[in-house]
């Protein structure tokens, strides 16, 4: 057995079901393998999509995303992914292929030092240098990217490796790593001084981000925001925690966030945030936030407590089985007024959305789609305008919102709408980007044809980069620099260019009938809906 | 505010590289870092000195402790460890400077281990403060050039 063949029994051993990549000499022996497997490869028209489309297909389905790609440029283009997923905290283990292994630093044709490189946006990176560690090296990988705080795993494989016969391959069943150990349980003292606290506030609050989903806890956390009364907020990584319309959840937080949501969180007296890093675009001075509450914090990653904020009770552990320890206590508090307060706050302090009837409304379009799709269908909102459009319109009920929240990655929708299609083909999978993220990755269409991956794509076009034109707007008084795409193509010509099905919308009259017809059917579909170009989020 | 890293790391490739990263990254300052094998050869020790606010302290243990090559992190403060230094210093001398510079190593009991007609080296192992020291005194006689191991510590002794 050549080390390829053994990289390839190992996906199999973590029941991988699809390999994204690109193939390039430094690669092509596991390729090789691959094509021997029953493991699905996909191919990607540019390495960067390979890592978006490992991560959605991750938070579809909750494991780890694979994709491999090869030496040199194939692992640089890969970073940008690789950073995107680190910082959401997505699982990915990313194979690169290397050049001859006594030929490592002196700069051959397609070396490049990508361990190195990915440093600091890698949960943990291996280069392999014996064929022999195959086994564990690749154990450990997946073992690491998906325990405790999730994130993405490198293996770099020099091509003399893949080629070379190992010895003896047993797949091991256990991983030791007497340097890794992630805290899951949440330390029973630390849970009954939050119990104190809860019992004590008048105005208790939950902030979820995204490690409630990554920690699969959305069901306890609902149980016990039910149990206790307790209203729910999130950050833009954590909208999907609790369906939208549910009575105890109060929107998204954050400078792009509800209004009411800012208020419920600004106004408690304690406030406990979990899973989620209390970051800048969340929480803009995190000191303020402890000035006139308690703050309790729980993550799995004991260095987010007290990196952004200082944290008067710090609850280290997996947020599911600390949800768990709390349902199993009995303690009760009085804030019924409070929740009268916040209700009052919800339907009282909207925005006021200036609309030009000549155009598609983003607001009211993406409400009304969110309504018109499946329950369990995933969406995918891309970056810029469209995002803060969505996260603050989209009405989650029973499925998924992804997004690049920490990293903000032009591009990601369509890659990661379709590594989540590829592994939840039952699932209604739409994608809505920008016209400018749209041409970043654009050139999956081919890939989604090719491999029969019926992504519903919309475009919300504007001719502009909405969100650094609206900030030029704001900052330059509306001296616009670099933002106009005046260059746009035809995406009618484009999508009948790839064989894709093409709708468009000019304004909201009729606006129903467009969505059904996008929606229906299991086919790819764009839609471009023509917005205002000079619309703004806030 | 100052403290002293005594952090545990498997003996790889490239884990200097990470450690020294980190820093970097999110900006901690290393006012000297020191690394060396343990008793068990697949072990060393880096000691890092840094400087920081309380938070941006508890930050870099917390930083420190989730690297997959860091085994164990100890931190304390100068007054809980015994801390050295070793120094090489090469110095100019002539006939009026010499017998001060004697007089100096004699006093900071610094070494003198190697000499030519013009130059001298001199060896000291002592606390950071007293390197510094050392360097001050000879500073105004002309130094040629300085190796430092930057400092090494360990916590005090306790039963």
């Amino acid at each position: 057995m050549l080390g390829a063949d053994a990289i390839v029994k190992c996906l199999e051993e973590e029941h991988v079901s699809c390999v994204f990549g690109y193939p390039g000499v430094a690669i092509a022996p596991f390729y090789q393998s691959l094509s021997e497997s029953t493991i699905d490869s996909v191919l990607i028209r540019t390495e960067q999509n390979a890592a978006h489309a490992a991560s959605g297909l991750a938070r579809a389905t909750g494991t780890v995303g694979v994709c491999a790609v090869t030496s040199g440029p194939g692992a640089t283009n890969v970073i940008t992914g690789i950073a995107t997923a680190f910082a959401d905290s997505i699982p990915l283990v990313c194979i690169t292929g290397q050049v001859n292994s006594n030929l490592i630093g002196s700069d051959v044709f397609q070396e490049a030092d990508i361990t190195g490189a990915v440093e600091s946006f890698v949960k943990y990176s291996y280069l392999i240098k014996n064929v022999n560690d195959i086994p564990r090296i690749m154990k450990e990988a997946f073992h690491i990217a998906s325990t405790g705080r999730k994130g993405p795993v490198l293996i770099d494989v020099p091509i003399d490796i893949q080629n070379a016969t190992i010895s003896h391959f047993k797949y091991p069943e256990s991983v030791s790593l007497r340097t890794y150990k992630p805290t899951v349980k949440g330390h029973i003292v630390q849970i009954h001084k939050v119990i104190k606290e809860l019992e004590k506030a008048k105005r208790p609050i939950i902030c979820a981000g995204g490690g409630v989903l990554l920690a699969d806890a959305q069901k306890e956390l609902i149980e016990l925001a039910e149990k206790h009364h307790l209203p729910v907020v999130s950050t833009m990584m954590g909208i999907g925690v609790m369906p939208t319309d549910h009575p105890l959840y109060y929107g998204m937080v954050g400078n792009n966030g509800k209004l009411y949501a800012n208020r419920a969180m600004n106004e408690s007296d304690l406030l406990i945030m979990v899973g989620a890093r209390v970051a800048d675009r969340a929480v803009s001075q995190p000191d303020l936030i402890t000035g006139n509450k308690t703050l309790v914090h729980i993550d799995v990653d004991s260095a987010e407590i007290g990196k952004n904020a200082w944290a008067a009770i710090p609850l280290v552990g997996d947020c599911k089985s600390i949800f768990n320890d709390f349902l199993q206590e009995d303690f009760s508090g009085d804030h019924e007024a409070w929740i009268e307060t916040l209700n009052g706050y919800r339907s009282s302090m909207l925005r006021e959305r200036k609309v030009n009837p000549a155009y598609v409304d983003p607001a009211a379009f993406i409400r009304r789609l969110s309504e018109l799709m499946d329950d369990h269908s995933i969406f995918v909102a891309d970056v810029g305008q469209n995002q803060i459009w969505s996260c603050d319109n989209f009405h989650v009920r029973g499925g998924k919102f992804f997004t690049s929240g920490g990293m903000g990655t032009m591009g990601y929708a369509i890659p990661a709408a379709m590594g989540a299609k590829f592994a939840a083909k039952d699932r209604q999978v739409v994608a809505l980007c920008g016209d400018g993220g749209f041409q970043m990755s654009m050139c999956e269409l081919a890939t989604m044809r090719q491999h029969r991956i019926p992504v519903k794509i919309i475009v919300l076009n504007n001719s502009f980069l909405g969100m650094v034109r609206e900030y030029q707007h704001y900052t330059y008084k509306d001296n616009y620099q670099m933002v106009s795409l005046d260059g746009n193509p035809d995406l009618s010509y484009l999508s009948k260019a790839y064989g894709i099905s093409y709708l468009r919308a000019e304004k909201m009259d009729g606006i129903d009938e467009i969505i059904r017809e996008f929606l229906s059917g299991n086919e790819s579909c764009l839609l471009e809906c023509m917005i205002d170009p000079l619309d703004l989020v806030k | 505010m100052k403290r002293i890293y005594s952090v545990l790391v498997e003996n790889r490739s490239g884990v200097l590289s990470k450690v020294a990263g980190l820093f970097a990254r999110r900006s901690f300052n290393i006012d000297s870092l020191a690394v060396g094998e343990t008793d068990t050869p697949d072990t060393s020790v880096m000691t890092i000195v840094s400087t920081g606010d309380e938070r941006t302290l508890e930050q870099i243990e917390k930083q420190l402790n989730k690297k997959l090559d860091i085994i164990k992190v100890k931190t304390f403060s100068e007054e809980q460890c015994i801390s050295r230094e070793l120094m090489l210093l090469k110095v100019k001398y002539n006939k009026s400077t010499r017998r001060d510079i004697m007089e100096i190593c004699d006093i900071m009991k610094a070494q003198i281990i190697d000499m030519s007609k013009t130059n001298l080296m001199i060896q000291i192992c002592d606390t950071p403060e007293k390197t510094r020291l050392l360097i001050t005194m000879l500073s105004s006689i002309s130094i040629v050039e300085i190796a430092r191991t930057g400092t090494l510590a360990l916590q005090k002794c306790m039963d």
